[in-house]
């Protein structure tokens, strides 16, 4: 639990400060791989293969959102030439 | 006889196919037989059918034909307030009037038809089509006019003759004066035309039907309105303008003069011979209904005969050989009108038909002159035409010795017939009817006189000949518009007398006569005027038939004074005047219950027909008639006389006349100014209410007008103010309103992910917070 907690909250503070929106991507896999452990960590603690089977689940639609995020970003980069977060304000009033 | 309907077709027919197809194909030759053929096979039809009436006795001679239903009933309210169901049938009746106007129509139309084909020649190939398309459509309406059998039918004829007439005056309509006496003469018809259509009107509303015979039977019944001004005087009196329109009356006659601009052959015909008597006609027509208005028949006598005079005398002067004929012709219809209005109806038609015939006859012949002269219609460029022409001097002299009244040619039985009945009547009408007498005799004697004989005064032949150069360019062609102003003269088989013309005629023609003639033939148009000449057989054929008809016309109204049997043409007329007593037994019966004896009396002496009483007064006045006849002719030979002093022995008389009278002289040649007065009057007038009518329009219409589109531009400014301000106000405050509303909740719409993610988070640590600690 403490090791998901961590997991999570340096996923959560990425996803915050980090520029970057690789970096930030690459703490959401983090925050969706904390959840993970916590799910399996609750599956064995309470005999109940239901939290493993959310967590293949939750794998697999990281994996969807892993794709289809890379190819915003792709798509994103060769319009800007950056891969800056600040400069995407697009959707500023 | 059950086919007379097929007489005013066959024109039709003939108009119809020279005017849609002859006008671009047919040859002239082709156009003028297809027209001539139509009247001819008319002619014999009418023939036909005037025998066939003629085989009836007298007093059933009278023939309905009934074609189609034109108008279908249609109820309409009358005066007394019954409801009359208006039915006007394609009607056509032959009964001893109108087979006598049949016969003139389709007799001298004929002739004229014949004489059109020579006359007309020169005129291009569509024109020549043209022309026969609408004399033939005018013999059409005019027999439409003589057979119908009801008033509407009368009117189809009445309007297209006026429609005829008018295409056939402008024939020519390239030239101004030409053009302009048509619309002349169609618009001075119209005023006519309107009280014609009064009267119909009142008619119908009177009687309740438009067939002839039924609105006489009907009339017989009512009293004569000899005291108080009626009904039936107010039918008399419209249908008495129509027919002062048709018929050249004053005020209306000043069309007629001017309608000599049309082709001599439509002048014959339509001027003289049948449209301008359709007046007559229908006054006899009606002489049931004018008799029973006789201070209608009073004010028809009166206008008549100061027409007759006034005419007369303004022929005496004229100069236009056609113009002399014209006023001649306004002159007889005078005598025409003089006649009906003392109820001498059928000596009224007898005239009709004799003038037909002379006046045709001499129409005929002044075209021949006309023809001869190379388009001159001033009589003092003529003279000693009589020389050149020998067969158009005979015949127009038998024509000047009618219309003169001379014995025992026609014009001198209807003439005096009429003067005969006049006396009767009222002394003033007579002696006014004998002036006239007088002056159309002079004034025919000096026509003749001037163009016949004398010294040869119009131009030379040869305006290269000697001494004549002056002479040609002073007077030659005037008029080179008219086809006859070119030399015409050149024609195959024109007779040909050119004695006196040798000593002239030095030019390239020398060898003079027919050969050399023959050798032009076909260059009309361009060739020199060889100068008078006889004209060609078409045009003298008919001139002989009319001499002839002129001569012996008369024979049928030979009055009793002279033959115990009485005239002819009266006893033949007579059933057409009056009410028919035969056919409608209850109609005439009714008459004589509540006409009663005072108006059976009043028709016997008012009434055309000559009945008992009128009988006696005939044979006690025989010595009076034959009196009066041997006084007119003596008042003839005086007119001749005079005439030939004036202008055969001693021709400077009528030059110092003319001088002493001068102011006369000057009235009388510019026809006592009438035309100017109309011009002064009633067309400055119409031109006056024109103009204000006009100003009226710019200022009070107009500005009504313009004022509304003012009124609508300035609420329509206001409505665009209010638009502006209140509507637009509205929907920008709204608008306005949410953009100031939404300042602040806009600043949190950075655009920045990370901002928005921040936010959720605090949102979720917020939500699980309070979810944590609530429970």
């Amino acid at each position: 639990m403490l090791l998901s907690a961590a997991l999570f909250m340096i996923g959560v503070v990425g996803v915050m400060i980090r520029r970057n929106i690789i970096v930030i991507f690459m703490s959401i896999e983090l925050i969706l791989n904390a959840v993970n452990i916590n799910l399996v960590a609750f599956s064995s603690q309470l005999q109940n293969v239901v939290g493993q089977v959310f967590a293949v689940f939750v794998i697999a639609v990281a994996a969807a959102e892993a794709a289809v995020g890379l190819g915003i970003i792709l798509a994103f980069y060769r319009n800007k030439e950056t891969v800056n977060i600040d400069e995407m304000n697009l959707m500023r009033w | 006889m059950r086919y007379i309907w097929l007489i005013p077709l066959l024109p039709a027919i003939g108009a119809a196919v020279n005017g849609l197809v002859g006008i671009r194909a047919f040859s002239r030759r082709l156009a003028g037989l297809v027209a001539c053929v139509m009247m001819t096979v008319a002619l014999a039809l009418s023939l036909v059918a005037f025998w066939q009436l003629l085989a009836l006795p007298s007093a059933e001679r009278a023939f309905d034909v009934t074609v189609a239903q034109w108008i279908p009933t249609i109820p309409l309210q009358l005066s007394n307030g019954a409801l009359g169901g208006l039915q006007v049938p394609w009607g056509f009746r032959l009964d001893p009037l109108s087979g006598m106007m049949l016969l003139v129509v389709t007799g001298i139309g004929t002739l004229i038809h014949v004489y059109s084909t020579a006359y007309m020649a020169d005129e291009p190939r569509g024109g020549v089509a043209r022309f026969f398309c609408y004399l033939n459509l005018f013999c059409f309406f005019m027999l439409m006019l003589v057979l119908g059998n009801n008033f509407l039918v009368m009117f189809v004829g009445w309007e297209g003759v006026g429609l005829c007439s008018y295409l056939l005056i402008g024939y020519w309509y390239e030239k101004k004066s030409a053009a302009d006496a048509g619309k002349k003469a169609f618009i001075t018809n119209r005023v006519g035309d309107w009280g014609f259509v009064l009267g119909v009107f009142l008619i119908y509303s009177t009687f309740g039907t438009l067939d002839f015979r039924a609105v006489q039977n009907a009339a017989a019944t009512m009293p004569i309105e000899t005291v108080h001004f009626g009904v039936l005087s107010f039918i008399c009196l419209f249908l008495f303008v129509g027919a002062v329109g048709k018929s050249a009356q004053i005020p209306l006659y000043v069309w007629l003069p001017d309608a000599m601009e049309g082709p001599t052959p439509v002048s014959a015909l339509i001027h003289a011979a049948t449209m301008v008597t359709a007046g007559v006609y229908m006054v006899g027509r009606n002489a049931v209904l004018f008799s029973h208005a006789p201070m209608v028949m009073e004010l028809i006598a009166v206008v008549g005969v100061l027409t007759a005079l006034m005419a007369a005398s303004i022929g005496l002067v004229q100069y236009d050989i056609k113009r002399v004929l014209a006023y001649s012709t306004v002159s007889q219809l005078g005598y025409m009108f003089t006649a009906m209005g003392v109820g001498a109806f059928s000596a009224g038609a007898f005239h009709l038909m004799t003038h037909a015939f002379f006046k045709a006859l001499l129409f005929l012949g002044s075209g021949s002159v006309i023809h001869a002269m190379g388009g001159e219609q001033d009589m003092r460029r003529m003279g000693n035409l009589k020389k050149y022409m020998p067969v158009t001097f005979a015949t127009m002299f038998i024509g000047t010795l009618a219309i003169a009244g001379i014995p025992p040619f026609s014009g001198f039985f209807s003439k005096d017939e009429i003067l005969f009945r006049a006396f009767l009547h009222n002394k003033a009408i007579w002696v006014l009817a004998v002036a006239t007498a007088l002056m159309t005799a002079f004034y025919m004697f000096r026509l003749v006189a001037m163009t016949f004989f004398g010294a040869y005064r119009g131009p030379a032949w040869e305006s290269t000949g000697q001494g004549a150069v002056a002479v040609a360019a002073a007077h030659g062609v005037k008029r080179p518009s008219d086809p006859h102003a070119h030399g015409q003269a050149d024609r195959a088989d024109h007779e040909v007398s050119h004695g006196p013309a040798e000593p002239h005629d030095q030019g390239h023609d020398s060898p003079h006569g027919p050969a050399a003639h023959d050798d032009h033939g076909g260059g009309h148009g361009h060739g020199p005027w060889h100068g008078p000449h006889e004209s060609p057989t078409p045009m003298t054929y008919p001139l002989m038939a009319l001499a002839v008809g002129a001569v012996v016309a008369g024979f049928v109204g030979i009055p009793a004074a002279l033959w115990n049997r009485g005239p002819a043409i009266e006893k033949f007329l007579e059933p057409s005047f009056t009410a028919s007593e035969v056919r409608p037994a209850p109609a005439t019966a009714g008459a004589a219950a509540t006409g009663g004896a005072e108006g059976a009396q009043e028709r016997s002496v008012r009434g055309a027909g000559s009945t008992d009483a009128e009988h006696e007064a005939e044979q006690a006045s025989q010595g009076l008639e034959l009196g009066l006849m041997g006084f007119s002719v003596l008042i003839a030979l005086a007119g001749i006389g005079i005439a030939w002093k004036f202008y055969v022995t001693s021709p400077e008389i009528s030059e110092r006349l003319a001088k002493n009278w001068a102011g006369a002289h000057r009235l009388l040649s510019n026809k006592y100014y009438v035309d100017e007065l109309y011009n002064n009057t009633v067309i400055s007038g119409t031109f006056g209410l024109g103009r204000g009518l006009w100003t009226f329009d710019r200022r009070v219409v107009d500005g009504v007008v313009n004022g509304s589109s003012w009124v609508t531009v300035i609420s329509a400014w206001f409505s665009g103010l209010a638009d502006r301000t209140i509507v637009d106000g509205i929907v920008n405050l709204v608008g306005r309103t949410c953009e100031e509303a939404s300042f602040w909740f806009r600043k949190v719409q950075t655009g920045l992910v990370q901002n928005y993610a921040l936010l959720m988070l605090f949102g979720v640590f917020a939500f699980v917070t309070v979810y944590l600690f609530s429970r």
